[in-house]
This record gives C-alpha cells, sequence and structure tokens, in this order.
C-alpha cells in the first residue's frame, strides 16, 4: 500500500495552522536544507528525478540549474497557484489544507538558487485559498520562517500574494509573470526565460504547487527514495484529480506510473450507477482524451505519450457511455475560445471557429463537411501559435473526432445525437 | 556585433546577432509576408503570417520574433508555408468587413495585398462576424473596428514612437478591440492626436477623418517635403492629388522625426487649401499712400471704401520697403529701444540666429525674444 506524503497533513484536523504543521515534523526539511550547501540541494532534485507537475513536466533540477550564480544579482522564486486546468484542482487542495509545506518547498528552493523575494500568484477564484495563503505567511515570519536571517542560516526571504483576476493563461509561466507585474496577462516571446529574464527582469524560478510540496520531502527522506518510486522518467508521488463519472471523485496520491484503470476502478470507486466507461481525459483538459480500452496505461510522462495523449497535470475526467462526445467537445472548445487571450490569428479565430462549428453540429445545424472543417482548423492551428495554448485547445475536439468520428457523423445526418437514440 | 550567417531560400545572407529572421531578410532585400511588424517598432509575432520553415525546426517559425543565429537555414515559400499563410489569412478574412470596393484602404492594404496574392476567399471558415460601430467622436482618426486585424502595430506606435500609451487590447479572444484609454472614445483618452497609430495600420481601420473619400493611394502623387509648423524640421510626406493635399503620411528615413509627427504636422495641413488665406503681401492704406499726419483711432471706418486703415494687398518689395524704412525711420529718429522684436518657434534655428543679429547689430536694441520662451 502506497504510503501518502504529498497530501499526508491534509485530513488531520486544521490542519492549515502552522502549530499542527510544526507538530508533525514540519519545516525540520527547511533547517536540514540550510545546513546543506545550496549546490547540494540542487545536485539533490536533479538526483531525484523530480520533473514540474504543472503540466509540462520540466525537469525541476535542470531549471534550478539555469538560475545564475551571480550574487549580486537578485533573484527570484515565483508560485504558480494559478490552477486553471478545467479538472484540476491537487493544488488548491494543498494550498487550503497544508499551505505550510509549499512555504518550505519555497525556503528550500528559494535557498539553493539564492533568491531572496517569493510572489505567490494565486487564481482569484480561490477565496479560501488567498486566505490561507495569507495566514500561512504571516505565521512563518513570526516563527522565523521567513523575513532576516531565517533560521540564524544569513538567508533572508520575503513573500506575498498576489490575486489573479481569472485567466486560465495566466497559468502560463510567463503570462503569470506579466500579471504579477499589473500588466494584461499576455503570455511572453520565448526566449529570454523566466530563469534569465523573469519578474521584473529578474532571473525567476517558476514552479508549481505539486512540485514545491515535493521539494521539502525530498530533502527529508533523500533522492533516492523520491527516485525510487515511479517509472524510468517518470519519478516520484503524484496527485491525481479524478472527477467526471466516478463514484468517488476526489485527489489521490499514488505513485507514477500507476496503471488508469487502478485509479478509476480502485480508488475512485469505479463508474457510477453501473454504466461502461467511454472515454477519459488522462491529465487535464489540453490533453487528448483516451478510450475506454486504453485504460490499462501507465499514468507517467512517457507512457500516456505512446498512446497519443499527455500526462499533463494528472487530472483525470471520466466520461461514461452517457456521455455525447459532440458535446463533449464542444463544451471543451467553448472554454478554450473564451480563454484565448487573443494575440495571434489561430487561436484567436481559430478557437472561435471551431466552437462555433462543434455548437452548430450539436444543435443539429451541422453540415456535410464539417467535420473535415474542424480537422483543417486543428491542422492550421497546432504548432503556429504564439504560446503553447494553441497545441492544447486542438486536442479536446482533434481526439474526440479521432476516437469518435461516427457520433460526429451521425450528429450531422441525422441532427441529433448518437447517445441519446441509443437510449431510446 | 557578432555577424551571422544565415540562409533564405539558398541565398546566403548576412546579418547581426540580436537581430530577427525577418530583419536580416528585409535587409537583404528578401521578401517575407507580414501584417504586424513594423521596422519602427518591436517585433509582436501576433499575425503568423511571416511564419517560415527553418530547418532542424519541427513546427514553423515567425521570422519576426525567430533570433537569427549562425547556420540558420531557412525556406520561405514552401508549400507548407504557403498554406500555412493562407490558412491565417483565411482566418483574418473571416472576421472582415470585405468591404474593399468603397474602403479608403484599397490599394494600400497590407491584408488586400496578401488575400489577393494567396488567393483568399471569404468564406471558408465563415462565422460569428464582428460589427462594432464606427463612432468615434474625435476630430482626426475615424476608427473602424471591424476592420482591424489586431496586429498591435498601433498599440506599439502609441507606446514605443509618441510614448503615450492611449492605445491598448480590451477583453480576449475573440471578444478582444483595440481600445482607447479606459476604455473610451479617442478623444476621452491621453491620445495627441500625433497620428502614428494610423500611419502603421496596415489595413482600413485607422484613418484620417479629413482624407475620407478624398481619392485613392493610386491617384495621388508622395510628396517629401519639411513640415512649415516648427523648427524641427520634420519630414513629411503629402499625398497630393490634383495639386491638392488629401493626406500626411509618415517620412520614416525623417533624421529629425524618423516618421513620428504632432498633431499639427499630421492632421494640421487644410490651412494651405483655405480661403481665408493670405497668399499676397498687404499693407495698411494710409502706408502704401504715405498719407501725413498718421491717422488716428477715429478714422477707422471699416465700412467706407478708401478707410486709410485697410488692409491692402501689394508686391513684396513695396512692402518691405515700408517695413524697412519704418524700422530705419525709429532706429534713427527715436531710440533704436523703441523697437521690439518676437521671433518664432515655426523659424528654424538659423532663422532666429539671423533675427537676433538683426535686432542687436543691425537696429541696435537687445529687445528680443521668442515665443517658446513665453
Amino acid at each position: 500500500m502506497f504510503e501518502p506524503v504529498l497530501t499526508r497533513n491534509i485530513h488531520r484536523p486544521d490542519s492549515e495552522k502552522i502549530s499542527v504543521y510544526l507538530a508533525h515534523g514540519g519545516y525540520q526539511a527547511a533547517r536540514k536544507a540550510l545546513t546543506l550547501a545550496p549546490e547540494e540541494i540542487i545536485e539533490m532534485v536533479k538526483r531525484s528525478g523530480l520533473r514540474g507537475r504543472g503540466g509540462a513536466g520540466f525537469p525541476a533540477g535542470v531549471k534550478w540549474g539555469f538560475m545564475p550564480r551571480d550574487a549580486d544579482v537578485q533573484k527570484i522564486v515565483a508560485v504558480n497557484t494559478d490552477e486553471g486546468e478545467p479538472g484540476t484542482f491537487k493544488d488548491r487542495e494543498i494550498v487550503e489544507s497544508d499551505p505550510h509545506q509549499v512555504i518550505e518547498g519555497v525556503i528550500i528552493a528559494a535557498y539553493a538558487v539564492g533568491a531572496s523575494r517569493a510572489y505567490v500568484y494565486i487564481r482569484g477564484e480561490f477565496f479560501l485559498g488567498v486566505k490561507r495563503w495569507i495566514k500561512a505567511i504571516a505565521d512563518a515570519y513570526e516563527h522565523g520562517y521567513l523575513g532576516e536571517n531565517i533560521l540564524g542560516s544569513g538567508l533572508n526571504l520575503d513573500m506575498s500574494v498576489h490575486r489573479g483576476a481569472g485567466a486560465y493563461i495566466c497559468g502560463e509561466e510567463t503570462a503569470m509573470l506579466e500579471s504579477l507585474e499589473g500588466k494584461r496577462g499576455n503570455p511572453r516571446l520565448k526566449p529570454p526565460y523566466p530563469a534569465q529574464t523573469g519578474l521584473f527582469g529578474l532571473p525567476t524560478l517558476v514552479h508549481n504547487i505539486e512540485t514545491l510540496t515535493c521539494i521539502p520531502n525530498i530533502i527529508e527522506r533523500g533522492s533516492a527514495w523520491f527516485a525510487g518510486i515511479g517509472t524510468e522518467e517518470s519519478k516520484g508521488p503524484k496527485i491525481f484529480s479524478v472527477s467526471g463519472h466516478v463514484k468517488h471523485p476526489g485527489n489521490y496520491e499514488l505513485p507514477l506510473g500507476i496503471p488508469l484503470r487502478e485509479i478509476i476502478y480502485e480508488h475512485a470507486g469505479g463508474i457510477r450507477g453501473g454504466q461502461k466507461l467511454k472515454a477519459i481525459i488522462p491529465g487535464g483538459t489540453s490533453t487528448p482524451m483516451l478510450t475506454a480500452d486504453q485504460i490499462d496505461v501507465p499514468m507517467a510522462f512517457e507512457t500516456l505519450k505512446q498512446v497519443g495523449s499527455e500526462l499533463g497535470t494528472g487530472a483525470i475526467i471520466v466520461m461514461d457511455e452517457s456521455t455525447c462526445m459532440v458535446e463533449a467537445a464542444r463544451r471543451l472548445s467553448k472554454f478554450f475560445a473564451h480563454e484565448s487571450c487573443g494575440r495571434c490569428t489561430p487561436c484567436r479565430i481559430g478557437s472561435q471557429r471551431i466552437f462555433e462549428i462543434l455548437d452548430r453540429m450539436e444543435h443539429g445545424k451541422g453540415k456535410t463537411g464539417d467535420i473535415d472543417l474542424i480537422l483543417e482548423l486543428v491542422q492550421g492551428i497546432d504548432g503556429q501559435t504564439f504560446c503553447p495554448m494553441g497545441a492544447m485547445l486542438v486536442n479536446p475536439p482533434r481526439s474526440a473526432i479521432q476516437r469518435f468520428r461516427e457520433e460526429f457523423e451521425y450528429h450531422i445526418t441525422h441532427k441529433c445525437c448518437l447517445v441519446d437514440a441509443m437510449d431510446g | 556585433m557578432a555577424t551571422v550567417n544565415i540562409s533564405v531560400d539558398g541565398k546566403k545572407i548576412q546579418g547581426e546577432t540580436g537581430q530577427t529572421v525577418l530583419q536580416v531578410a528585409r535587409e537583404a532585400g528578401i521578401y517575407i509576408p507580414v501584417l504586424c511588424d513594423h521596422p519602427a517598432l518591436p517585433p509582436e509575432g501576433a499575425c503568423r503570417i511571416c511564419l517560415v520553415e527553418i530547418e532542424k525546426q519541427g513546427t514553423l517559425q515567425p521570422a519576426c520574433t525567430f533570433p537569427a543565429t549562425d547556420g540558420l537555414v531557412i525556406h520561405t515559400n514552401t508549400e507548407r508555408v504557403r498554406a500555412s499563410r493562407k490558412f491565417n489569412l483565411e482566418l483574418l478574412i473571416s472576421d472582415h468587413p470585405l468591404d474593399c470596393m468603397t474602403c479608403e484602404a484599397t490599394g494600400d492594404c497590407l491584408l488586400q495585398d496578401l488575400a489577393y496574392e494567396y488567393s483568399v476567399e471569404g468564406d471558408r471558415f465563415e462565422g460569428t462576424k464582428h460589427h462594432y460601430s464606427i463612432n468615434d467622436p474625435n476630430p482626426f482618426i475615424q476608427v473602424d473596428r471591424n476592420k482591424c486585424i489586431l496586429c498591435r502595430l498601433c498599440v506599439r506606435a502609441c507606446r514605443e514612437i509618441n510614448g503615450v500609451e492611449a492605445i491598448s487590447v480590451f477583453y480576449r479572444g475573440f471578444g478582444a478591440y483595440i481600445g482607447f484609454g479606459a476604455d473610451s472614445h479617442m478623444a476621452d483618452s491621453p491620445c495627441e492626436f500625433c497620428g502614428s497609430c494610423v500611419a502603421v495600420c496596415p489595413t482600413g481601420a485607422l484613418w484620417p477623418k479629413m482624407s475620407l473619400g478624398k481619392g485613392r493611394p493610386w491617384e495621388v502623387e508622395r510628396i517629401q517635403t519639411t513640415c512649415p509648423y516648427c523648427g524641427v524640421g520634420c519630414q513629411i510626406i503629402l499625398e497630393v492629388k490634383d495639386n491638392e493635399i488629401i493626406k500626411v503620411d509618415s517620412a520614416w528615413e525623417g533624421p529629425s522625426n524618423h516618421g513620428w509627427t504632432c498633431v499639427k504636422g499630421r492632421f494640421g495641413w487644410d490651412f494651405v487649401h483655405h480661403p481665408d488665406r493670405l497668399t499676397q503681401p498687404q499693407v495698411r492704406r494710409y502706408l502704401l499712400e504715405g498719407s501725413q499726419p498718421k491717422p488716428g483711432p477715429a478714422d477707422r471706418h471699416p465700412e467706407v471704401a478708401g478707410d486709410p486703415w485697410e488692409w491692402v494687398e501689394t508686391d513684396w518689395d513695396t512692402a518691405l520697403d515700408i517695413t524697412a524704412q519704418k524700422f530705419r525711420q525709429h532706429r534713427d529718429e527715436s531710440d533704436p529701444r523703441s523697437v521690439g522684436v518676437l521671433t518664432s518657434a515655426k523659424c528654424t534655428n538659423e532663422e532666429n540666429y539671423l533675427m537676433n543679429k538683426f535686432t542687436r547689430q543691425v537696429i541696435g536694441t537687445n529687445s528680443i525674444d521668442h515665443c517658446a520662451r513665453l
């Protein structure tokens, strides 16, 4: 039985309080880290094999290595709490229930890369999260874990919280930095990468909440422990947010590489109402959907890629046989059209056109050739947009058409839904 | 600056580190179509028309933002590139009024040129179109958001050239549009009406109101000249049809203004053809006739023919002779200090210097001042 690590505290009463955190070994990893050389910590994170948990899966230690070592330049840690990928609710639960574990990760990361300032960017809709963040930071200051000369180590670290105004794209790291600077949340041109020119032009380490939560555990238990969990290319524990047509939706912390079937059937209680499984989005709405026969895929970066999808944020959305895939694709496309920042042509207009075509199909007004028109749009948009959003917005309609084409054809020819027709 | 060698469509060309692929190609005279880039402004990467194939890159890359580095092999006109360009044009056209027949920009519109070059048809991705009001109650610039392709050249021109930031993008996605101030009219925003936005707009979205319906780009003669308003010596391009100015355009090579103008230079040209404009020197009748003694205010009868105070048209020699004679009379017969000279910011430095010399040395007074100091 896998012992949860990242979520070990969240079920304790008052788990968000610093007293409870301290009573269960809190901030011990930070104490330990501050006695080590920064290079040793970076080496430990590299050896652990930790990859970013925000969706892109970039090796965290490598990212730390990109930060300049020049002591004269102020460096920044930016904490991405803009968890906006539909179906994903893991960071929210950590921040609401165990914010000090994240602060501990931030202290260790700041010490390792030489940062003296940490900014938290949090989704505007996370009202409780904002309150918990502010309280946790204030308590950490009071106990000497933030501020000047932390635990007598000479490390100075200030931390504050900034609320976003509700834009999906601000979860993309450079758009988040723009928003933190008080500007319109549009992605920046890369290069330069944040590690060179980040927030206010300073070298900035941007991390997801779950990634930062892994850090104290790596320090405390060692990189070998972390690297011992998971698969060849995907190490460590991972929180899977399971939602949709399962009996027990929720966050499940499990080792990477665990088969999708096990998560759905053993942990989330299987499909609700005795229905049959139809499709699964394995890593948040921007990842291509899988069909029921792909359920034995191990949930890891490399294995999901092999079956034509991605691990993304690890948010598993389960759809049973009552789901109309045209409607599912329509709703997902509506989300992406709504969240496009509007900067580049293919995303701004293309996302809208995909939604419009799916919308008319769903409402019985689809035309012959509409399926191919969507595929043309998808091909034209993919890889040609300013930021990764273009590659993401094409995944729901493309994978739905590839795997459930007959449903789209049925909608066009019969002006109604195949799923409804089968129900009688 | 280190030199970088790149290959574009088989041509070996050179640029400098820090330049983009588009900049190097442009300097070498290689054409890469683009809608959102302007040599005077930082790149944006918005329109995706300049996507090119760069060897060893999996996806097409925007020439306008891709840094030129040694050894890049670039193809600007492959089937893949042309298909992508056409795709993006088709998307832009799907939310465009397609009223080229009456559009002011016809013949001077990058979108139109590219739509023609790529045989773009309007209905491939047809869907919702915007219907924005073009009612912006300012005296100078017509704002037609229906023709806007959100290239943000105007946003950058306002920020980078004039330094005002009156223009920005409001809302997002398909609902994004160009707006002014706090999403208000241009006149309510910090806009100074320098018109730089009009000069860089690739379509007919921003157009000078006073030029509407005055003529087509191919009907005008473009004449570069020096703006007459002040001594800065800004270069401007007059668009002249039938010997009448119909528009002012930016002269990007102007050494003192690099394309920028103020509101006067851009929109203050209607005086040229104004019926009230003086085209000949005029002198008071009593001066022309040499009446003695000088008539007083009580002799002023503008309604009566032969009024001694009336302005009478004359030739330059007569007017200048009278002026010189009056100067001499005051200097010699009374005190030179009874003469005062006020010069103008509309004169050049050289002209102002000459007036200074004239006042102090020829007239003999120190009473000289300049409107810019007042």
